[in-house]
Formats: C-alpha cells, structure tokens, sequence
C-alpha cells in the first residue's frame, strides 16, 4: 500500500493556530479515495439498485411492464410508483416563498406522469449492481407523450403547461419595495425623472442553466436491519435529510439515523433532498434488506438539480454625471418541474444583493418563478447571489461605457466610503464592516491597471487582431446563512443556528462534534486550529467529529458559506464553556477561591502564587474524579450553540484582462487579481484554495458550462464530452491577496470564503471580454461565451449566436455499430 | 457507467483474432479500449464479443522501410509521439500526437484504432490523409492494401470490413518537411472543433509542395486540394500563404453542435489553414 508523508506545515509549529498554513490533515485520504465514500461501503447482505427513468420531458406512465426484468438473473424485485406510493414520502419545498405559491407533489418516484426526461418511473434490485443495470433495461414502460414546455419565457406565457392541473406555470411573485420597506424611496419615480434629465441603462441579461458538477457522484446505501434505519448518503445536510425522512414518511425521527461519510463535493448540488435517497430509504424499508444506489455521471447531469436560469430584466436610473439614483430588477427565475427543497429561495437570495456595494437611494426587486418541463433548480454555489453580482457589474459597466469613464471611478462614485459603515443597504441589511478603497487600490497595484490599460489603447490604436479588455468587479455578498429571525420572516421553514461539542478525553485530546458537515471544505483542520488556541492544546490532538446524527445529534449543515462564520461560534462557545467548567475544577484541585483562578494558553493559575495546572491535568482528574465535592460536576464536556444576529458581508475587488483574438473570436485570460476582504483567515492556505476554486467555477459560467436541451426536452449536453468544464490546462494561475476587516457579527471575526471566488469572477470576465470589443460595437455577448458567439458578436449580432443549430451528442453522432477497433 | 454482458476473447495471434472475427455475428474488436469503452459503458453498443487484439505483439513498433515508414496499429500515441523515426520522416504525425487528449489516453490509445474508429474530430485521419498513407487490411483470405483516398468512408466508417483487421499503416517519408498541426478548442481535453493538418517543403524561400488535412470539417477528414494547388510557389508566412487558406473551406461540409455551426467551422477553417502553414513553414 502507498502512504503519503504528511507534508510539513509552511508556519512554524508553535505559536497561534489561526493564520497558519496548516496543510489539511483530511487530505491525505480524500486524495487517495482509500476512505469512506459512499460507494465504498457495503454492509452483509446488501442488494444494488439501478434506476428507469423517464426518455420525455412530459409524458403520462400508460404501464409498466416488469416481467421481464423480474425473471433476469439474480433480480430481487422491481418496484414501480405504485408500488411505494404509500411509503416513500415526498420531497419537500422548505421555502414557500409567497403565501400563494403553486407547489406540486413531488413524489420521489413517479407514479402516473412524470415532468423532466430523467424522472425515475421504476428500480431494479438486484444481487450486482452490473445485473440491476442490465436488468433495467427490461422494463417496458409504455408511454402517452404530452405537451412540453422548455424555455422560460414560453413557459411564461401558459400556453402549454408544465403541470396541466394547476392552470398556469407560475408559482410565485415575490417582490421587495425600498418605498414600501421603508429603506429607500420610490424606484419609478428615479427611472422616470432620470428619462428626462439623467441616463437610464436598460439591460435583459441571461443566466443560463448550469449543472453542479461535483467529483463523487450521488450514492445512497439504506440499510433497515437494525434498530434504527440507517441512511449512508452523500449528501452535504444529513441532519435536513433526517427531519424530512421523519416528517415525510411517518418514520419515527428516533428509528433514523443518517450518516454522510466523507463526501466528494456538493457546490449546492448536494444541498438538497433526492428523489433518489428517498427511493433508496423506501425500496430498503420494503425489501427489509440493505440496499445501495450509486448513479453515474450521466445520470447525475440529468436528474440532480440544476442551478442559475434566469431572465434577469434590469432598469439603472443614474444622474448626468453618473451617481445613481435607482435600480429596479424582474427576474423571471426557471424552477424546473418541481419547486425544489429551496426552490424560488434561491433567486430570492439575491434581492439583498443586485445593489451590491452602492448607494442606491431607490431599489425595487420582482422575482416570477416558473415552472418548466426540465429538472428543477435549486442552490448552485453562490445561490441568487452570483447572479444579482452579475447584474449590477454588468450594468454599473454599461453606465461607466455610457459616461466614457473607467469602470473602476463610476465603482468609487457611488460604492459606500470606509467612513460609512456599518452602513444600512437600501435592500434593509446591514453591512458591518468593509474597505473597498484599500481592496480596489491594492488589487489595481497587483494588476498594473494603468500599464494594461495604456497597451490595450496602443492595440486599439494599431487594430491588432488580439484585442484586451479589462474587467472589473467590486462585489459583496451575504454569507453565514442564515440567522434563524430573518429566515422565518423569510418563510423558510427551518431555523440558521449551528451547534458544537467540545468533549476534554481522560488522556488530554479533544474530540470536537460539529453540526456543519464538511463535503471537501478542510473543516477538520480549520477547527482544530480554532481549538487549538481556544484550549491551549496541540492541533495534532484536536479531533473533529462531523456528518453522523448519532454522533453529531444537532446541526443545521454546510451550505451557505455557513460552516466558519456559524459553526465555527458555536465551536468557540462550547470550548469557552468547557474551560468555564475546568475552572471549577481546577480550583478544587489548587484548593483556590474560583475568582483567583485565571486560564491562559491552556494553563490554569492561581493569581499571586506559582500554582497552577493545564486544562490537560484537569481532564485527567475529571476522569477519576476522586474526591470530587458534591458540588463538583464529574465532567467538563460542553456544548455550544450560535444563531448570528445578521450575515456577514465579504467584499473584494476582482480585475480580470482578457485577450479576444477577432478572427476565431477565441478568448484568453491573461491576468487575474482578486483582493478580498473575508474578515479574519483562520488558514490562509485553505482560503486561497476556496478562492482558486470559486473563481475558476464563476470564469466555467462565463465561458464553457451551459445545460443544453433539445426540442424534446431531452439533455444534449449530457456527458462531460459535451458539458465543457475547465481543467487546470484552461485556467492561469490567478493572484489572490486580502484585505482583513474583521466581521463584527462573530466573535472569530470571519466572513466566511466559500462562495465568494465564484460570486466575483463571472462578470470580472464577461465585462474584460466586452471591454476588449467594445469599441467593435459590442455590448454585449451571451454566456457561455464561445468562439462563436464572440466571433457572431464582433460580426455585428449583440445577442451572439444561439448554441445550436442541429446538436446532438458526440457520441450519438453517427453509426457505432459496425465492428471496428477503437483508439 | 456499466457496460451490458459481453463475452472476452483475448488472442495472441493475428490468425486466432481474424477466425474468431469471422466466427461471430457480433463482435467488436477492442485495441486501447479509449473509444470503444465510453461507448460500451453509456450502452450506445452492446456486443455479444469483444476481440481483445492487445496481446498481439506483432502489431507494434514503427519500423524503416526504405522510402516509407510502416507503423503497427497497436503502436500507442505516446510511442508514436516519441518516434525519433517518426519525427524525422513524418513530422506532422509527431505534431499531431501532441495534441491528441492527454497523457492517460495518449499511453492507453492505439494508431491503429483511432483510425479504424474514424471519429471524424479524431485527431489522426487528417495528419494521415495528407501525408498519403496506405493502410495494411488482415482479412481471412489474406492482406489488401487501401490508400488514403479509399480509406475513410463515413462517420465511424473506414475500408475495413466486417471480419478485417487494420495491422499497419505505411506513410510515405517526407524528410525535412515542415509541419504544424493548428487544433481549435474550447478546453484542453475535447475533441477538435476544427483543426487542421499542414505540411510543406520549402524550396528557395518559398512553398514548393504542401499537403493540408482538414480534422471535423465532414463526416470523414478531408484534403484541401485547392489550398494544396494555390500554396504552391508562395511566401511561406502567414501574409504570403492569406489568399491560399481562403480556400480551405472548399467542398467541405462540416457539422453543427453545440461548439460551431457549420458555417462557423468553415470560417475557422480558413483562419487556421492560414496559421497552421505558416507555422509548418517555420518547423
């Protein structure tokens, strides 16, 4: 077996945890796969599942004949709708966002009509997985195809609807009014006196469907033969998933314990109950016997949730001289076939956020959402927030254009000053603390702004055939999700709390419980260094605990950028708990007065004297805990729990230069800075890897992913040939640095990192590659943006080219079926 | 991703692959496997047999024959890609392996099989085609031996038959000729948009022969003939050679998908045949 020496850490071994480049001590088994995925495991007796899913977009299930599956080898049973139609709960909308909204059943398993091409109608048990598979394709289910509606605005118009029974494809119209509110005045008033005396930036911009491309495919294994029912599932809210296992299917909360082991990424993908686990709790539930499902790629494209596809309608009213007075926002927001676990939450996130970091004195927000015939959308990294980011820097670009002025100087007229916070936004929140002249002015130095803009004048000036452009965008979003007060006036129907344990072993090590469940962030390290210098005790006997709900019994999960700014307070409490408890002891112990002893650096002292004793010393005593007083308790384990007041509020400022080669319309990215202001970095390290990631997932939307369908409602983009996503070939090596504020919202000063690389960089390089043509007559090009529909852009069409014409797979593209060799 | 049941046979002899071809109504022959195993596991094709033709050792190697160089089909990308014989005489096959997908496949994938497999965005067709190759066809009655021209026939469809096996190739030496291989992408890992194949001899400062392959732009790679013709006598940069390349598009007619329209690939042809001779002018 190969074994990876843990590589030496880059700071010195003593001293303060926090700031150090701890190197993640998860990794060496996440890199290996030598761990516990899903897929992984397998307990005595486990049957596999394969799943038959719907091939239309919209169709009523006439029958379904399993004869013939049921006779293949070593087939278990095969279950159809009807047959868990009592059992298998449904899947819930947590956040009904209006009080009227149209919510459809969603039933796990289809049982008479099924919505989107993917939906599952039948699943094969099987004693192998390959058997299930080939078994799978047995089942004959005959179809009576229905009308489909597939595009947002058609589906706008309730010609053909999405579900025939509730009369409309429109769910619900949630709206916010700074007039109305209270926070600003009234936005038509500012576009109206702005048509006559001002400028007015119109803008309908589109935000195509994306597809959460997580490493480690979805897998479930439910296994019904002990006590409780037991649920491995990679997911990133095991605690989300056992409520709504309890509350939809009359199971006992107490009969279920779900556990998700290592898992291999979410970006939101994993946020989110599935028809899939659901089925696998049902069918095992039935068959009395464990039963794993492990998808495929293919399967994961086309059946998890998709994220992003909007209509974004924007209005910016500004004064002659470019200080804006308004901003009106209508999204027309795809949820897919169902409302999904968030659903119309999700674009509803970005109503704090489309004024992003500029004073706006009117501001009016109206989100439509829509049902369509495709899978549902939900949470995509940055949820609601990368597209209102997107909105507001595409449009403040266009005002700067409008003006002839650098982007950055229309930014700095009408961004809050640093003298001005915290500063009360015209959406109603409060942001805290920030900087964006210290992050602009540092990101432009690291840039060479002034010597790029100078050789982009000098290529225009030549007509060189590779044109650069610049981008800008100075963002801020709302992290730490969510305090549990704003969300219930939000209607969401859970609470934004995070909950800790801090257990002190008899030997001396901590065992830290978190409630947040990591899927790939380095949780495990970032918390033992917070511990660490909580407790006075080395990193390396700091062990952090996650992901079981019978170990980690409270907790509200990853998602959000939630997991340092909530879970990491609710840690800290249950430390400073731990050591409020060990006083007690440790006083008994010194035979000191309580108030006498002090605790520092993991020592306990009795002031005035040279007596003392370490918090170590106090769990071993604690542990036989002879001669403990009556009054003594016989344990200083403690728990911690945190609901913040508000969000946090990172900011930063991202400088993009593309290069556009006008002939191919191919772009090159050249250079990136990123600046952020994240509060307080716990491991520099591990931001700087969230950064590199999120930035290259915002630049994967500006440039290569798109969700294609056919007019059959079918996913061309099925298969990672055809779903473009970039590799560390495609991508430059981007230039990161912070600019600390801390937050005032937690004790640890965090802001929280998870989302704010892929929030900032899609209109960073969508705005470069525009700047680079502007003076071409482009103003705008769609994303993703391909060499075609920039070459189409430069050809004089501003909406750039559709994506396809006929397409079709690459792998469908012609007769595989003679007998040939392969490369 | 698993594939339906299939029965394996894995010969070590030429002979023993070729009866048992003929034997089957339906089977495959597998080489690499970097084709036929994506196709096996998302279920576009089920064989009852799959022909594993990996243990037959004759079929590898590049060796010198005179005035061409004869590779075994079972050589892989990454042997070709570091042929010092191939290099010499045949360039722009070296050129081309570079581009062809990454490390893992390059290791894995066969000569041979990429072109029997005849994706029409594979990356070797084009290279092959311009440098006039004679394909080496095994069947039951013997070997034939198909040119360039004959070989490609459709979409997944070359000269080699059902009960046939591809065991070398014979490219022509085009000592000291310069050649580029211009591959157009949107990511590093897919297949060509479009790309195209340009190797030239240069005589006295200026273009005396050329042979262009077009990668993706139809259903089978194609030859720039009129690019060929029209080179012929001009300055070999990228100005000199502008009103040549205009050609490029000539007689071709590429697909549509979600990375081009048609029409978009016949403009990028142009571009690129303008760019890829140039750059063999000065390799």
């Amino acid at each position: 077996m190969t074994t990876l020496e843990q590589a030496p850490a880059a700071g010195p071994e003593t001293g303060k945890e926090i700031g150090k480049d701890r190197r993640r001590k998860e990794d060496q088994r996440l890199i290996t796969g030598r761990t516990r995925w899903t897929d992984n495991l397998s307990v005595p007796g486990m049957l596999h599942m394969a799943m038959v899913r719907s091939p239309h977009a919209h169709a009523r299930i006439v029958s379904i004949d399993t004869s013939a599956a049921k006779q293949a080898t070593n087939v278990y049973d095969v279950v159809t709708g009807h047959d868990i139609a009592d059992s298998q709960g449904v899947l819930a909308n947590a956040w009904p966002i209006t009080e009227e909204q149209k919510t459809p059943t969603h039933l796990p398993m289809a049982v008479d009509r099924v919505t989107f091409a993917g939906e599952v109608v039948a699943a094969v048990i099987a004693r192998s997985a390959a058997e299930a598979r080939d078994a799978a394709e047995l089942v004959d289910v005959e179809w009576e195809e229905l009308p489909a509606v597939l595009d947002i605005k058609e589906a706008l118009k309730d010609e053909v609807l999405a579900h025939p029974d509730l009369g409309t494809n429109k769910s619900a119209l949630w709206q916010f009014d700074s007039a109305a509110a209270g926070t600003g005045g009234d936005v038509d008033e500012a576009i109206a006196k702005a048509r006559t005396d001002g400028i007015v930036i119109e803008r309908e911009l589109l935000q195509q469907r994306l597809m959460p491309a997580f490493m480690e495919p979805r897998s479930y294994l439910a296994d019904p033969t002990g006590e409780q029912i037991t649920l491995w599932s990679s997911t990133q809210i095991p605690h989300i998933v056992r409520f709504l296992l309890a509350a939809t299917t009359g199971v006992p909360e107490s009969k279920i314990r779900v556990i998700a082991p290592d898992v291999g990424g979410g970006f939101g993908g994993k946020l989110a109950v599935q028809p899939e686990e659901w089925i696998t709790f049902a069918v095992a539930r039935r068959l009395g016997k464990p039963v794993k499902f492990t998808e495929t790629r293919s399967e994961s494209l086309m059946s998890n949730h998709h994220g992003r596809a909007q209509v974004q309608h924007i209005t910016l009213a500004a004064e002659k001289d470019g200080t804006v007075t308004g901003l009106k926002v209508h999204l027309d927001a795809d949820l897919g076939s169902y409302v999904a676990l968030l659903g119309g939450g999700t674009p509803v996130l970005g109503a704090f956020m489309f004024n992003g970091i500029y004073k706006f004195p009117a501001y009016q927000f109206n989100c439509q959402t829509v049902f369509t015939n495709r899978p549902w959308t939900d949470a995509y990294r940055g949820a609601g927030r990368p597209e209102a980011t997107y909105a507001i820097e595409r449009v403040m670009d266009d005002l700067a254009a409008h003006l002839g002025v650098d982007p950055l100087e229309i930014r700095e007229k009408n961004w809050i000053k640093n003298t001005e916070f915290p500063f009360t936004s015209v959406a109603g929140l409060v942001y805290d603390t920030g900087n964006y002249e210290v992050a602009t002015a540092k990101a432009k130095e690291m840039f060479g702004y002034d010597a790029l803009r100078a050789e982009q004048k000098e290529r225009r000036a030549r007509g060189d055939k590779v044109q650069l452009g610049l981008g800008v965008s100075t963002f801020t979003e709302m992290c730490g999700l969510a305090p549990s007060r704003i969300l219930g006036a939000l209607r969401y129907g859970a609470g934004g709390w995070e909950h800790a344990t801090v257990r002190m072993l008899a030997t001396g090590k901590v065992e830290v419980v978190i409630g947040v469940s990591p899927h790939g962030q380095g949780h495990e390290t970032a918390f033992s260094q917070i511990v660490a210098d909580r407790l006075g005790v080395p990193f390396e006997d700091v062990e952090v605990l996650h992901g079981d709900t019978q170990v980690s019994a409270r907790g509200l999960d990853t998602y959000g950028s939630r997991s340092l700014v909530v879970g990491g307070e609710a840690v800290l409490r249950a430390a400073d708990k731990v050591i409020e408890r060990a006083r007690v002891v440790a006083a008994h112990l010194l035979e000191a007065n309580l108030d006498d002893v002090t605790f520092d650096s993991g020592r306990f002292s009795v002031a005035g004297t040279d007596q003392g004793m370490g918090i170590t010393d106090v769990a071993l005593a604690t542990f036989t805990s002879h001669n403990f007083p009556d009054d003594v308790e016989t344990n200083i384990d403690a728990q911690g729990s945190f609901d913040a007041v508000t969000f946090s509020f990172p900011h930063g400022t991202h400088l993009c230069a593309m290069e556009v080669d006008t002939e191919t319309g191919r772009v090159k990215m050249r250079k990136y800075v990123c600046v952020d202001d994240i509060g307080t970095v716990i491991n520099p390290l591990i931001a700087q890897g969230q950064v590199h990631g999120g930035v290259t997932q915002g630049i994967s939307q500006a440039l290569f992913e798109e969700a294609v369908f056919d007019d059959a409602g079918t996913l061309v983009s099925g298969s990672f040939v055809d779903y473009l996503l970039p590799t560390a070939l495609d991508t430059i090596s981007y230039d990161v640095a912070h600019s600390p504020n801390p937050s005032t919202t937690n004790s640890l000063g965090a802001k929280g990192v998870g989302e704010t690389g892929t929030i900032a960089s899609t209109p960073a390089v969508v705005n470069a590659v525009v700047d680079a043509v502007r003076h071409l007559g482009v103003t705008d090009i769609a994303m993703p943006m391909t060499p075609e529909r920039v070459w189409t852009a430069l050809r004089g069409d501003p909406g750039g080219a559709d994506t396809v014409e006929s397409a079709e797979p690459h792998f469908e593209g012609g007769n595989l079926e003679s007998p040939e060799e392969d490369r | 991703m698993i594939p339906a049941q299939f029965d394996y046979l894995a010969p070590t002899s030429l002979e023993e692959a070729l009866a048992a071809l003929a034997e089957s109504d339906d089977a495959k022959v597998i080489a690499g496997g970097q084709s036929l195993l994506p196709v096996l596991r998302m279920r576009l094709n089920a064989p009852e047999l799959v022909i594993d033709i990996g243990k037959i050792d004759a079929l590898r190697g590049v060796r010198d024959d005179g005035d061409a160089l004869v590779i075994g089909a079972l050589t892989t990308h990454h042997e070709l890609l570091n042929d010092p014989l191939v290099a010499e005489h045949a360039l722009l096959l070296t050129k081309a392996a570079h581009e062809l997908a990454d490390p893992q496949i390059r290791h894995l994938g066969t000569f041979g099989g990429a072109l029997v497999h005849a994706d029409p965005a594979g990356d070797l067709g084009a290279p092959v085609l311009a440098l006039g190759a004679e394909f080496v066809i095994a069947g039951s009655g013997g070997t034939r031996t198909v040119g360039a021209d004959d070989f490609f026939v459709d979409l997944f469809e070359t000269a080699v038959g059902e009960d046939e096996i591809l065991t070398e190739v014979r490219v022509p030496k085009r000592s000291g000729w310069g050649a580029h291989y211009e591959k157009f992408v949107r990511v590093a890992h897919q297949w060509p948009i479009v790309a195209v194949a340009a190797t030239v001899r240069l005589d006295g400062g200026s273009i005396a022969e050329a042979r262009i392959g077009l990668t993706n732009m139809g259903s089978i790679p194609l030859r720039a003939r009129g690019v060929e013709q029209a080179l012929v006598g001009a300055s070999p940069s990228e100005d000199g050679v502008a009103a040549a390349a205009e050609r490029a598009a000539e007689g071709t007619s590429p697909p549509s998908d979600l990375n081009g329209s048609s029409e978009y690939r016949q403009h990028l042809a142009k571009v690129l045949t303008r760019r890829a001779v140039a750059a063999a002018a000065r390799h």
